[in-house]
């Protein structure tokens, strides 16, 4: 049996199939899980014939857990998770037990999905797009999120940037907040916004807080993988930062050098003047 | 004097702030600004929006007010001595710095430190004003880092902590005979004695008078300070002995440690060569085990020594301890599951929870996410026995980095 969830709500459509699912007492492994539209099964048959009901009993701790691991990429998560909800309500294995490999898997998704939504909510670089004489100030930005979590990553920006409105778009869906509403729907312009102004002074400021007697760039790497980059104003600067860093420690043990050359971000400063 | 451009200032005043290790925007409440009328939110965890080439985080808006300043602290790039291009903001410029930056999710809110001019009073009412013009008329409910000046009078602390999530003072340097000799204008005193004033004012805020007024708000994400490392001879154990009597007595969040670094036009006081910076990271790790470990300052180093820069130090004191490893970790208590290398507090927690079902076994700790390597010599349970591993002369070599031929040129 073929299940095709919607793409906006997906977790919410997921928990109520489940609850037919169980109720029916439907094996995991005769469900076929896609998102959108999905390709016909070629094998797929009619409903399967019912078996015993599982009631579902699980703790709040599990449900946010597998909620969350929902929102990985992996295509085959939703069946997995549906299997572990009829094991967990049988008290076959415990949540957050580690030795079982199928609950390591969803709590390892877990955990990268929450990764991701952390990297997501500090990562998002907005544009202005303030229509003119417009009372409220907007702002735009794109973000390429390695798995889908735009839905669980919005409601952060809603509590933070009140009193604006401000949209953010992926490679699928968009959330938008207008006159503090927010709503999710598909996106339509793959695109980003337009530069702004103050992005200029933010990469001022990017090049001038480095400090280049500590050059440590594996340590940058590891906390800001290449992978985002193409979408942050100040990453272009990186590699000019990294290449320049030892001129600049060498000009600072010489106390010869005049002062203003010595001083890190001058070449940046003297191309502004 | 030449007018500068807001780039231009930025430039100056975000260099010379840089030598700041704290970018922390954790701790403390949490707001939000769902209701519209205002902007900003905090979580208490802190979100790093970007990070630089040297390692560092940036989560905060770091910039000086003014990087002119009267005092002559030798190990300071701002120090009145030096020959760095001066600038100076006004406080509309660092007001709408902040929010523009905030809005385009540049960052968590603002840390902001200062030369001192005139008078530490006059700096410190400056800075004050800043804090305020966010939080009254911008309605900014992001964080706010303040550098409090030490020599400033109560009641601009006072309101510094009412605007403000975190104060911090900076102790400097490990022992007085080093701040005497290379801050001539500050004394340990009046930076003992703004702690705490800091740590007094935060507890009183914290609670109710017998009929249930509260006191005004003040810095609940608490006070930290930063000691530089390397521009003075104070051994590793001066410096955590130090850090932990800051811990106990004036209640602080963190002690953060910079590797002194060489600055464009250096005193001649100070060494021009860089302390490792390994020495640094040592010692964040042995705060680490003073604060989340139960590891007490004496243990990790003697008063004279200095720590370990090849093997980190919970490794070192498991080893110079072998008597008692190995652990059996189906047995032992918190306490001591918390000394084995290799096992930090989170695997402990999922030890102690796992443990209460059944009896673990060697490939459990794996599933857990202990870093075996690390923790084999020292542990003992189903599927795993050191042996004669813990008592081996050479165990310290197991982990240690291999000795490096010197270069013959």
């Amino acid at each position: 049996m073929q299940i095709t969830l919607p793409r906006i709500g997906t977790v919410a459509a997921w928990r109520q199939q489940v609850r037919k699912l169980a109720a029916a007492g439907i094996d995991p492994q005769a469900v076929i899980w896609s998102v959108g539209a999905a390709a016909p099964d070629l094998f797929a048959t009619a409903a399967p014939a019912p078996g015993v009901a599982t009631p579902l009993m699980l703790s709040l701790e599990a449900v946010d857990g597998i909620e969350m691991a929902l929102l990985h990429s992996d295509p085959e998560r939703f069946s997995r998770a549906h299997a572990l909800v009829l094991r967990l309500s049988k008290r076959e294995v415990r949540w957050g037990d580690r030795s079982d490999p199928l609950m390591r898997r969803l709590l390892d998704q877990q955990k990268a999905v929450g990764r991701e939504i952390h990297k997501m909510h500090g990562f998002v670089r907005f544009r202005e797009v303030s229509p003119p004489g417009a009372n409220r100030r907007a702002f735009a930005a794109w973000f390429e999120p390695d798995h889908p979590v735009l839905e669980a990553a919005a409601p952060f920006f809603a509590r933070r940037f009140g009193d604006m409105d401000w949209l953010i778009a992926t490679p699928t869906l968009t959330a938008r907040c207008e006159a503090g509403e927010m709503r999710i729907e598909e996106t339509e312009a793959r695109q980003p916004p337009p530069k702004d102004a103050a992005e200029e002074l933010w990469r001022v400021y990017f090049a001038s807080i480095f400090n280049p007697a500590r050059l440590m760039v594996k340590a940058m790497k590891s906390h800001m993988p290449q992978k985002y980059w193409k979408n942050l104003p100040e990453a272009d600067l990186i590699p000019d930062l990294i290449r320049s860093a030892e001129t600049r420690v060498r000009a600072m043990h010489d106390p010869s050098a005049p002062a203003p050359e010595t001083l890190p971000g001058g070449r940046m400063r003297k191309k502004l003047r | 004097m030449v007018q500068r451009t807001l780039p231009e200032k930025l430039s100056i005043l975000a260099d010379a702030a840089k030598y700041d290790a704290s970018c922390a925007s954790s701790g403390g409440e949490r707001r939000g600004s769902r209701d519209g009328k205002g902007i900003g939110s905090t979580t208490g965890a802190g979100i790093c929006h970007a990070w630089a080439p040297d390692g560092r985080c940036i989560s905060l808006l770091k910039v000086l007010l003014t990087n002119f300043c009267i005092y002559d602290c030798a190990y300071c790039i701002n120090r009145v001595s030096s020959r760095v291009e001066r600038a100076r903001f006004s406080v509309e410029e660092v007001v709408s710095l902040t929010l523009e930056f905030y809005r385009r999710n540049y960052i968590e809110g603002l840390f902001l430190s200062s030369g001192i001019i005139r008078s530490p009073d006059d700096t410190m009412s400056e800075m004050v004003r800043v804090a305020r013009t966010l939080r009254e008329r911008e309605h900014f409910r992001g964080y706010i880092h303040l550098k409090t000046i030490p020599d400033a009078a109560p009641e601009l602390i006072a309101e510094a902590g009412k605007w403000a999530d975190r104060l911090s003072i900076n102790v400097e340097l490990p022992t007085e005979t080093a701040l005497t000799q290379l801050a001539p204008e500050k004394s340990v005193q009046t930076i003992h004695g703004a702690m705490a004033e800091v740590k007094a004012r935060g507890e009183a805020a914290k609670d109710r008078t017998a009929r249930g007024t509260r006191a005004p708000r003040f810095a609940p994400a608490g006070q930290s300070t930063q000691m530089i490392v390397g521009a003075d001879p104070a051994t590793d154990g001066e410096i955590l002995r130090k850090s932990s009597h800051l811990y106990n007595r004036f209640a602080l969040r963190r002690v953060y440690y910079s590797a002194f670094s060489p600055i464009p036009d250096a005193s001649r006081m100070l060494p021009l060569i860089q302390p490792p910076l390994v020495r640094e990271h040592r010692l964040y790790q042995a705060d680490w085990l003073m604060r989340n470990y139960g590891f007490d300052a004496t243990e990790i180093a003697p008063p004279t020594g200095m720590l370990d820069l090849q093997i980190d130090p919970k490794l070192a004191w498991a080893l110079a301890h072998r008597a008692l490893f190995p652990v059996d970790v189906n047995r032992a208590p918190r306490e001591m599951l918390l000394r084995i290398p290799g096992i930090g507090p989170r695997s402990v927690e999922r030890i102690l929870k796992a443990r209460r079902h059944r009896t673990l076994r060697y490939e459990d700790l794996l599933a857990i996410g202990c870093v075996l390597k690390h923790a084999e010599p020292f542990i003992t349970l189903p599927g795993w026995s050191p042996r004669a591993l813990p008592d081996d002369a050479n165990l310290r070599a197991r982990f240690a980095p291999a000795p490096e031929q010197l270069s013959l040129f």
